[in-house]
């Protein structure tokens, strides 16, 4: 009898080998992003119409934290402090929200296309960041327009998620739809707020809209940080229950996950972390959806990894987008927005003719 | 081990969950799920109506019945993943609805008639996902051999490192399956899970269904083949209709008359010429 030939040995399985190889994969991957960061940041800070040297920047962080190193003269100081620090710092706050708010969504819809771009909830938070602008509201001082995006941000979410689930499941071609009808919708108020906005506020918007991070200042890295710190220190915290929401709602639920209170958490996290982004930066497409799919094709879907990595590599990839939009065209600017679009719709492509072909056409 | 807290503090701290407690071990014979008079609606539907069930510990219970009879809804209703409109179903003693879901995960495991997985988890990590109820607490040193075990015995540890997206029907129905016994809930409830498997690994899971049973644990499997049912089951319980015509052993249970009206399908049931056991047969005029 076959049953009884087979000898049972659990010791021989090769289950742990790629699991170990993962893991190692993901520490090696999260080394080199931080060392990606260290190496680029001082690169970004030196570069541009006043260059600085990068051993005088280095010099510059260190005398700035006390710890030795020596002042520039004013022009390289003011250029450093002024200029460069605060665009970096949002570039990665940005990047590292976007990147994390992309893989948070996937892990949610349990939909690999799902990004805050794609599905319109950056649209919508741009809609309460435009209404916020045009109408010159500022009762909130800085945040105002961040208060605005999330707002209008989460509502957006919210309704993306009510209209395109059915049964427990996220189908692609619901999604893809319920985000063209949501972008329309988002694109109709901005334009009837632009309609109403002066001129002043109408050009303040049109810059805005193309997504860019020219005005960077501290006063704007403050207003941002409480909505990117709290998303980003958030969201890890939910990685082991995404990976069981992998499975479905169902069997998530038999494994001890709370899924509405896991899904109400997530959704205000992923609000929070795309109205970080696109209130200071506009709608940037693309960074959501082509980070987290990168590190999951090098290191597995397990969450625990995925979430900070995305929020690494994110950061990663917007500070090298921005420094290559002020470098490339100098000294005119590439809006970042259209620079990530670019890069970012072809990889999209792939990944719609990729995800039909799996599933044999869409269902 | 930290205190057991009660449930209003437990509703404030609810950022930091506190750790649910596993259940104490059952004796055999002991009531781990029970529908009492349960009436379920599906969309306005009458789905289950008056159902009364026991899901007793060291015992397999097998449900079948027709197509739209109420088999899955009704283990569904013992899951506590569907509520009961009238009637009461209870979990190890308790109202459904009131466990946690944290705390039901110890109790009971379910395994759902069709297996998907969003993101390409390797089969090792998906049968990992089963421990997920004890992460933290001091059963978390089982982790690696239960799930070796689960495994081994599902006979799926030939591709623990591939993408469970690259697998076939039969081979994810038996990674579902190994998840759910890697939690090593005292209840298992398991729709259909001979449905995508050939004749060995039908085989193989009743047998293991049947282990489970004398291991103290309580088991409902939905079945459509009555003669697996008639093999191992101790009790089988025949839906019609949203109800159960008749529960008992299988000697009692599958009587010819019974089945061919229940099934609208005459049906023959014969023993076996070697060794005497059950076979149910469709009646066929050759």
């Amino acid at each position: 009898m076959t049953v009884l030939d087979k000898p049972v040995s659990p010791r021989t399985s090769p289950g742990p080998a790629p699991a170990r190889t993962r893991r190692t994969t993901a520490w090696l991957l999260t080394a080199g992003l931080v060392a990606g960061l260290l190496v680029l940041v001082p690169v970004a800070a030196g570069t541009g119409a006043y260059p600085v040297p990068v051993a005088d920047v280095l010099g510059s962080l260190l005398h700035r934290a006390g710890l030795g190193g020596t002042e520039l003269d004013r022009v390289a100081e003011s250029v450093l402090w002024n200029v460069r620090f605060p665009r970096i710092v949002l570039a990665l706050l940005v990047g590292a929200s976007l990147g994390c708010a992309g893989a948070l969504m996937q892990g949610v819809f349990g939909n690999p296309l799902a990004e805050p771009g794609v599905i319109g909830v950056s649209s919508g938070a741009a809609v309460g960041a435009v209404g916020a602008i045009a109408f010159g509201l500022n009762f909130l001082g800085n945040w105002t327009v961040s208060v605005f995006a999330f707002v209008s941000g989460l509502i957006t979410v919210l309704v993306v998620y009510a209209m395109s689930r059915s049964g427990g499941r996220t189908e692609v071609v619901t999604l893809i739809l319920t985000g063209i009808a949501v972008n329309a919708f988002a694109g109709a108020l901005i334009g009837l707020f632009l309609f109403f906005a002066d001129t002043a506020a109408v050009n303040q918007i049109t810059f805005w809209q193309l997504g860019s991070l020219a005005q960077a200042t501290w006063p704007k890295v403050l207003a941002v940080l409480p909505c990117a710190a709290l998303g980003l220190g958030l969201a890890p915290l939910y990685a082991r229950r995404l990976d069981l929401l992998a499975l479905g709602e169902r069997p998530a639920r038999h494994l001890g996950v709370e899924v509405e209170r896991l899904r109400i958490v997530l959704v205000l996290v992923i609000a929070l972390l795309t109205a970080a982004a696109v209130s200071v930066a506009g709608v940037i497409g693309f960074v959501g959806l082509v980070v987290p799919h990168l590190l999951r094709m090098a290191a597995g879907p397990g969450h625990r990894f995925l979430i900070p990595g995305s929020a690494l590599l994110g950061a990663l990839v917007l500070l090298a987008a921005d420094l290559a939009a002020r470098t490339v065209a100098a000294p005119a600017e590439l809006p970042l927005g259209v620079l990530t679009a670019l890069l970012g719709s072809p990889f999209f492509f792939w990944l719609l003719r990729r995800t039909r072909r799996r599933q044999g056409g869409w269902a | 081990m930290r205190a057991v807290k009660s449930p209003n503090t437990r509703g404030l701290l609810r950022l930091v969950p506190s750790r649910p407690l596993p259940p104490p071990p059952a004796a055999p014979g002991d009531v781990l799920a029970e529908a009492e008079a349960v009436r379920v609606l599906l969309g306005g539907r009458p789905v289950l109506d008056g159902v009364d069930v026991r899901v007793r510990a060291g015992e397999v219970l097998a449900l079948v019945g027709p197509n739209g009879a109420g088999k899955s809804t009704l283990l569904g209703a013992l899951a506590a993943d569907v509520p009961a409109a009238e009637g009461v179903v209870r979990v190890h003693g308790r109202p459904a609805g009131e466990w946690s879901a944290p705390e039901l995960a110890l109790r009971r495991a379910v395994l759902p008639q069709s297996a998907s997985l969003s993101f390409p988890f390797p089969v090792a990590e998906v049968v990992r996902m089963g421990r997920a109820p004890w992460a933290g607490g001091e059963r978390e040193a089982e982790d690696d051999a239960a799930v070796a075990e689960a495994m081994a015995r599902t006979e799926v540890a030939g591709f623990a490192g591939r993408p469970f997206s690259a697998l076939s029907g039969g081979e994810r129905a038996r990674v579902a399956l190994a998840r759910v016994l890697a939690q090593r809930a005292p209840l298992l409830l398991l729709d259909e899970p001979t449905a995508a498997l050939d004749l060995r690994h039908q085989e193989l899971v009743l047998r293991l269904c049947r282990e489970r049973a004398r291991a103290g644990d309580a088991v409902v499997v939905v079945l459509h083949d009555l003669a697996l049912a008639a093999a191992y089951a101790d009790r089988v319980a025949v839906l019609r209709a949203g109800r159960i015509a008749a529960e008992g052993a299988p000697a009692e249970v599958f009587d010819e008359d019974l089945l061919s009206e229940v099934y609208d399908q005459p049906v023959e049931v014969l023993p076996h010429p070697r060794t005497g056991a059950l076979l149910v047969v469709p009646r066929r005029e050759v």
